[in-house]
């Protein structure tokens, strides 16, 4: 078989690519099987468990979703990236910490999905950390584990600017757990 | 009590072993694994529940000469899982058993064809009426199994229930039913295998139990021990899911293997997985309950029945656990339990966290709530005035030798929770409120290690050895699946060596390295395991000493030294214990009577829990975990084994539904078998009352499995204190609360009766 695929560029994790794939390949396969980078994992293949989490163009993305096909041209981050010269992402380093990993599977999907969270809000509230790692499911810890370890990353993050805009969702009561359901 | 007071590495929260790599992405699980040459393999399964194979074709409109394809005759040795008894195929031949039963193996280099192969297998069955249920099973609707569909029953008696009844003041009976539950790991099972004609047959997997998979691969090829070889890959999540399956999906990989002459990955896919692969044993338990005037247990009746599915894989062994949990952690001067698992066209029902407890204890505890309502007690009250104490005996009459710290337990829950004041505030706020809260209890306990004689039967042999590169290695079989054998192992035996952490490393899970240290299940690595790594490093030290001129204190350098020159005189460093059980332990296997666990763990779990009486949704706010587990020895991964165990419980409770259609799980998929999210996990207080176990390793007992035992009970009990409704069978989703709620009165019109 010699289907010529279309060649399709992406940038991961800062280094140019050119890919020969089926366009509608997923960007997850792409990454695992043409560029080695395996560390993505598969879990569900629905976009339900967040394990093939990935950042494209800075958002999260399943990559099981993705076709490559739409991957053209985009920045891709993988958490082969995350740590960079030797230094941990201060995200890893509170997973470690924390107690964040056990089995380990979700946990790359995990790391991006919280990266990206403390990105947007470098001092979460127990609400938005619940919120923003909604779509990633781990079932070793209870999810306890990995809220501590945002927290602490958090907590490693320079002190926050004044809030120009006063956050519209209040803290929940102590001890109080929010629940979307 | 153990001389053993001050430690250095053991007891401290030391970073996950293997954790740098799983952060970094560079983990390797089997699915990131590549041999040279490698094909892909799959699995046709059966579309019925029950019936003989009339033919078996493929379409030509397919190209078949590239596609190797196996069936049960290319099997050189015995079609047959070895587990407890050998009478499940690893490929069907001529009939079926249940939907999705394996009955022919493809294997080819491209995916994309494999696929289009697979659909274009044309199977025709002489279909037989098929059995779904316990009670099918019971009444002999179709004999599907040996004489009767019994897989496995025990009658276990202490005292004589028969002489209670008449003269007791009160009588509680009733009947409880907890469904199938899916592991959900999210790594799905998968193998590869190799095969060569010099070297056997060596396989990679995601598994437990690498000598499980060594027993079954020696006997589906007829080869002897030494070649076959198993080795552990990294694992991401088990529960008990990759206790016995992956002896069939090895068997798989490796037969194409052999077949087509490649290595042979075979990796499932989510909706493979949930249908083929074992879960959770679905139970009815029935109570019937002597009681004196002040609420004294006379006598319990138990009558505990599971559902094994199509073959006997594990459940005599999942049985006999349900039935030591049945009675509870409470003394009882009369105990009749009568335990049966029945066979049904379901895929085998196997090992799950608990392997029976939490089903049991479901009964009991939500049993213990109804007697409390009946005979107008405070249910933690009942519960107090039953507790084993030391000196007691269980139903076994295996007399209670360790300290039984239940009412101290028992004590911090409710302080730690302010009980009474909530549930003072919850009765004061609910009549005015659609969401009603409530705030309920389980108190259990969970038996360590192998069951009655089995640690003995295991016999393990654990250890260590001494690389000529200064690196000493942690020989066991055990493995690492998110519980954190690698790291407490670890610090078991640089504690032991008086050696830094970083010092030791965990050999290769492979059975071509290590000495079988049994299975990775049953709550018995850090107790039983551990203890044999603690033996074999003083053993390693007082060899040293011995033969080696190590002295009385000793630097790292000075114990390197030493080892080098115990090589130079004797060769290999290498120190290995074999288990020796504790003194004056005694078990009848017949009679089910004596020790049957060298011990146990103890816990009292409080759940909090919400019912919105508009949308029917119950949740669980807030959550407490008191537990006396012998000596934490990593508390950071004490806890996230005790905060994960609930968080599963809850999904038993109020989330997880296997849907079965004629006998296949409809909902098998992540989209609609519903777990609980990062939305969804209370805040769970955990709490450790420490008492060091003298037989284990470094003081430590089984926790791994404990936490799944209380939050179904706590939940529903919760629920009875929210709404007034008892609730008998579990998960209890939306759908199933709002029959309940429509069927009974609510707490208001019952006060206005």
């Amino acid at each position: 078989m010699s289907v010529a695929w279309p060649t399709i560029s992406l940038t991961v994790n800062g280094h140019a690519c050119a890919v020969a794939a089926p366009p509608l390949k997923r960007l997850l396969d792409v990454l695992r099987e043409d560029l080695r980078l395996t560390g993505t994992k598969e879990g569900c293949g629905e976009g339900e468990c967040g394990s093939c989490s990935v950042r494209m163009n800075g958002e999260l993305v399943n990559s099981c979703l993705v076709p490559v096909l739409q991957a053209e041209g985009a920045h891709i981050q993988t958490v082969e990236e995350l740590a960079s010269s030797g230094i941990l992402h201060p995200i890893q380093q509170a997973f470690l910490d924390c107690g964040g990993a056990q089995c380990g599977i979700c946990t790359p999907g995990m790391l991006m999905a919280a990266a990206e969270l403390l990105e947007r809000h470098p001092h979460p509230t127990l609400a938005e950390i619940r919120e923003g790692l909604a779509g990633n499911l781990c079932r070793c810890t209870g999810f306890l584990r990995i809220f501590a370890s945002v927290l602490a990353a958090a907590a490693q993050a320079p002190d926050p600017e004044p809030d120009p805009e006063p956050d519209p969702e209040p803290d929940p009561e102590p001890g109080k757990a929010p629940h979307a359901r | 009590m153990s001389t053993r007071t001050t430690t250095r590495i053991v007891g401290a929260s030391v970073p996950r072993k293997e954790g740098l790599d799983k952060l970094l992405g560079r983990a390797r699980y089997v699915d990131d694994i590549e041999r040279p040459g490698m094909w892909f393999g799959t699995t046709v399964r059966s579309t019925i529940p029950r019936g003989l194979i009339r033919s078996i074709r493929f379409d030509p409109r397919v190209d078949w000469s590239d596609v190797t394809v196996v069936t049960a005759a290319d099997i050189p040795g015995d079609n047959h899982i070895q587990l407890i008894v050998a009478d499940q195929p690893c490929l069907a031949d001529g009939a079926v058993n249940h939907c999705d039963e394996a009955i022919l193996l493809l294997a080819h280099p491209d995916r994309h064809k494999l696929r289009q192969a697979a659909v274009a297998v044309n199977i025709e069955y002489d279909s037989l009426p098929a059995i779904f249920t316990i009670e099918q099973s019971e009444r002999q609707d179709q004999v599907i199994w040996g004489a009767d569909n019994l897989f496995k029953s025990f009658v276990l008696e202490k005292g004589n229930v028969d002489a209670v009844w008449e003269t007791a003041a009160h009588i509680v009976e009733g009947e409880y039913r907890t469904g199938a539950q899916e592991h959900l790991y999210i790594e799905n099972n998968g193998i590869i295998a190799e095969w060569s004609a010099e070297s056997g047959v060596t396989v990679w997997g995601s598994l437990q139990c690498p000598y499980y998979v060594h027993k079954t691969l020696v006997k589906i090829f007829a080869l002897p021990d030494q070649k076959v070889r198993v080795v552990q890959t990294e694992t991401g999540g088990a529960f008990g899911g990759k206790e016995d399956y992956p002896s069939t999906l090895a068997s798989h990989a490796a037969l194409l293997a052999m077949k087509c002459g490649h290595p042979v990955k075979m990796v499932y896919d989510r909706m493979e997985d949930l249908a083929a692969t074992t879960k959770r044993h679905p139970s009815r338990t029935r109570h019937r309950t002597a009681l004196d005037n002040d609420g004294k247990l006379l006598a319990m009746e138990i009558e505990l029945a599971t559902d094994g599915g199509a073959y006997a894989t594990l459940s005599s062994t999942v049985l006999s656990r349900a039935t030591l949990h049945a009675p509870g952690p409470y003394s009882c001067p009369n105990v009749r339990i009568r335990s049966r698992s029945w066979a049904t066209n379901m895929v085998p029902y196997g090992a799950f966290r608990g392997f029976g407890a939490p089903q049991a204890i479901f009964a009991l505890e939500r049993h213990m709530d109804e007697i409390a309502t009946a005979l107008g007690l405070d249910p933690v009250e009942l519960r107090r005035k039953n507790f084993l104490h030391d000196g007691d005996t269980t139903a076994t009459e295996q007399r209670m030798r360790e300290p039984v710290i239940m009412d101290k337990l028992l004590d911090r829950a409710l302080r730690e929770s302010r009980y009474y004041e909530r549930r003072a505030r919850f009765a004061r706020r609910n009549p005015g409120s659609a969401v009603k809260r409530g705030i309920g209890i389980a108190a259990f306990y969970h038996g360590s290690g192998f069951t009655g004689s089995g640690e003995r039967i295991l016999n393990s042999l654990a250890g260590m050895d001494v690389t000529p590169q200064g690196k000493v290695r942690v020989l066991v079989s055990n493995t690492e699946f998110g519980q954190g054998t690698n790291t407490v192992l670890t610090q078991i035996a640089a504690e032991a060596l008086g050696i830094d952490y970083d010092d030791i490393a965990m050999a290769a899970p492979d059975t071509g390295l290590v000495p079988n240290s049994g299975p990775t299940v049953a709550s018995r690595t850090v107790m039983v395991v551990g203890r044999l790594i603690e033996r074999a490093g003083l053993q390693l030290l007082s060899l040293l000493r011995r033969h080696a001129g190590l002295g009385a204190e000793f630097s790292r350098a000075q114990f390197f030294a030493a080892c080098e020159r115990y090589r130079a005189a004797k060769g290999e460093v290498v120190s290995l214990v074999r288990y020796e059980a504790p003194p004056g332990i005694f078990w009848d296997d017949e009679k089910y009577h004596g020790e049957a666990y060298p011990a146990y763990a103890w816990s009292v779990h409080l759940a909090q829990v919400a019912v919105d009486t508009l949308t029917f949704s119950a949740e669980v706010e807030e959550y407490w975990a008191v537990q006396e587990v012998g000596k934490v020895l990593n508390p950071v991964l004490a806890t996230g084994q005790i905060e994960g165990g609930i968080a599963q419980g809850i999904g038993f409770a109020l989330y997880e539904k296997v849907v079965l259609e004629n006998g296949h799980m409809a909902n098998n998929q992540m989209t609609n078998y519903i777990i609980p999210t990062a939305e969804d996990v209370p805040p769970i207080h955990v709490f450790f009352e420490e008492i060091s176990f003298r037989h284990g390793g470094y003081g430590a007992k089984g926790l791994g499995e404990l936490p799944h035992d209380g939050p179904a009970p706590a939940i529903v009990n919760a629920i009875k204190d929210a709404t007034g409704i008892s609730v008998h069978s579990i998960p209890l989703l939306p759908e199933d609360l709002f029959v309940l709620l429509a069927a009974q009165p609510s707490v208001e019109e019952q006060a206005a009766l």
